[in-house]
């Protein structure tokens, strides 16, 4: 029974492919897991969001309490932390969605390139800083529609498809989705498979460009093989935009993130590289929520 | 596990083996008790006896419709004669009923629509919200022929006399105007029933992941959601058209008791849409034997006409929601 309890969680692991090298040398006994790393280190890493001490409030209720985070272009930043621990809701702020809720109030200031985003006109900023959701949630039309619905100006239909192609085709490429619907462009999005549906969301969140992609738990509705074709996906996008992801799963943030954030009731517990927080973190509370205890 | 318990506590006799179960023991209501039993029978029985009603009712008007039915009465208006075979058709009618529908959904569908997005998606002030809402619920519990009597009161207003006859001075307040226009208050609590219901049943991560690639709130409603919301849109439509043509009273005292066009002016198509006029259920009511027409075969025949009419737009309901099926939807 003892060794039931404190054992490791069970760890679900997928099979790396042939070539794919696990750069980090699994954990020494007692640290988090033997879950592999199938990542390189990053190769370069530049500044691309400043979160800087955020805190965010829905009515009286404060869900995040004065976080302050680096966000980098050339790495995948995780946010991790148990349910309802205001990881999503500091995702969220920073493409400003937090504030559709009316009663959501921000306090800190959250810096895009040096310059603070309450400055920047919402849907501009929203289309530098997209974002994926849990669910996929591809819009009620074609495959091509839904990448150039975001190419194209505010609710107009005019630009010809022609010129859109390169551009919604470039996105479907970037999301490893091309080569799988290119003869059925004009097929409704939402008769795609799940995974494919959430691939097609990542294309249309980088049809904007943005400098910043949000993921909010974007596997959690996937099978395990659409899991890891999206967790190579976002691993090979880290390079041409920032990534951060919310992930419920420990072991994803192990094997994609480069750098973890652990949160716990509102407060940032721990910031640091996966290896260090998950092989030797350095608060008790990271230590008992990456080995399972609580959570 | 649990053999490692030294001193297990007295445990209830072991379970049966456990069997697969039948068809029977799901569905079944042989293990009911007998009140259970009694019930299902009667909701067995009430279902039967409701198909039963409808087929009756279709078949009936079917067989009669079909023996009296003749294509000239479609196309031939009705005349005044001694006889049924010199009283013509009702082609008069038939146009009346398509030209009020039209226009009564044409003023529902628009007005009811952009009262549910506002509804769904804004809502605000509470209070007004609040207030529509119950308004519109007023409007539907409205017995029909109070709205025509609300009606004749404003259409008969000197300032809308260009919408009707008027003679010396004195609106007539009974055109196609006026009756479409009440109409469309009958149609208008469907539409927005049915066009909130489309709208509610989109997830909001649907309308975040539009505002998340920048788009604007009116570009996710005309884009999105709207679409997203096209099969109830229609459903709603359909259905308000359904109402619209099976209508009476409003017909009977906004547009007047004639069985013809009665066109003012000469400005076409004006001139018709100002003048009184009919509709198949006002001719079904003045032909059945307590009418003034008293001609029960063509009342029949003209029934049988409106009862296709009507299922022709629950057939097209159907298609549009087994078609909005098919293309799938999201998981909240």
């Amino acid at each position: 029974m003892e060794s039931l309890i404190s054992g490791p969680p069970p760890i679900r692991r997928l099979p790396l492919e042939d070539g794919a090298v696990a750069t980090e040398v699994p954990p020494s006994p007692g640290g988090f897991t033997s879950a592999k790393r199938s990542i390189a280190a990053p190769r370069f890493s530049i500044r691309r969001m400043e979160i800087d001490n955020v805190s965010v409030s829905y009515a009286d209720r404060e869900a995040v309490k004065s976080v302050s985070i680096p966000v980098r272009q050339g790495e995948v930043l995780s946010l991790i932390g148990p349910s309802g621990c205001g990881k999503t809701t500091l995702l969220r702020s920073l493409n400003r969605l937090t504030e559709l809720t009316r009663t959501a109030t921000l306090s800190g200031r959250i810096l895009l390139d040096d310059v603070d985003i309450r400055l920047i006109e919402p849907t501009l900023l929203r289309r530098r800083v997209t974002m994926v959701f849990q669910q996929p949630n591809p819009f009620p039309m074609s495959v091509f529609d839904n990448i150039a619905y975001v190419l194209r100006e505010q609710g107009s239909r005019r630009q010809r498809k022609k010129a859109l192609e390169p551009k919604v085709h470039s996105a479907l490429e970037r999301a490893g989705l091309f080569e799988e619907v290119k003869d059925n462009l004009d097929h409704p999005a939402l008769r795609l498979s799940g995974g494919q549906q959430q691939r097609l969301c990542i294309a249309r969140a980088l049809a904007a460009e943005p400098e910043v992609l949000l993921l909010d738990e974007p596997c959690s509705a996937l099978d395990p093989q659409s899991t890891q074709v999206i967790e190579d996906l976002i691993v090979k996008l880290r390079d041409d935009v920032a990534v951060v992801i919310v992930t419920h799963n420990l072991q994803q943030a192990y094997r994609i993130a480069d750098h973890v954030a652990f949160m716990y009731l509102g407060e940032l517990v721990e910031y640091s590289s996966a290896t260090a927080l998950f092989n030797s973190p350095r608060e008790q509370r990271t230590k008992e929520y990456v080995s399972g205890a609580f959570g | 596990m649990e053999s490692s318990v030294a001193t297990p506590p007295p445990s209830p006799p072991p379970a049966p083996a456990p069997q697969k179960p039948t068809k029977d023991a799901i569905e079944g209501s042989a293990t009911w008790q007998l009140s259970d039993r009694i019930g299902l029978a009667i909701c067995w029985a009430l279902g039967l006896l409701f198909c039963a009603i409808a087929v009756a009712i279709i078949v009936y008007l079917l067989i009669q419709g079909l023996s009296y039915l003749k294509p000239s009465m479609l196309v031939t208006p009705a005349t005044s004669g001694f006889s049924q075979s010199q009283t013509g058709g009702f082609s008069d009618a038939l146009i009346g009923t398509l030209i009020v529908g039209t226009m009564g959904i044409a003023i529902a569908l628009p007005v009811g629509v952009g009262v549910a997005i506002w509804l769904v998606e804004y809502g605000r002030p509470a209070g007004l919200a609040r207030l529509t809402e119950s308004t519109i619920e007023a409007i539907a519990g409205i017995p029909s022929i109070v709205l025509a009597l609300f009606g004749t009161v404003i259409f008969s207003s000197t300032a809308l006399g260009f919408l009707s006859r008027t003679s010396e001075g004195v609106v007539f307040g009974r055109s196609f105007f006026a009756a479409a226009t009440m109409l469309s208050l009958v149609a208008l609590p469907l539409v927005v029933a049915s066009t909130r219901e489309g709208l509610n049943a989109i997830p909001q991560h649907v309308r975040e992941a539009s505002y998340a690639v920048g788009k604007t709130k009116i570009a996710t409603t005309r884009r999105i959601l709207l679409p997203a919301a096209r099969p109830q849109v229609a459903t709603g439509a359909m259905l308000g058209l359904g109402r619209i043509i099976g209508d009476t009273a409003i017909i009977l005292v906004l547009l007047g008791a004639t069985q013809n066009f009665a066109p003012v002016g000469n400005t076409f198509p004006l001139n018709y849409l100002r003048g009184a006029g009919t509709t198949l259920t006002n001719f079904v009511y003045e032909a059945s034997p307590t009418g003034n027409l008293n001609q029960p075969q063509k009342a029949y025949a003209a029934a049988f006409v409106l009862l296709l009419m009507v299922l022709a737009l629950n057939a097209a309901v159907d298609v549009v929601h087994r078609r909005a099926r098919k293309v799938g939807t999201w998981s909240h």
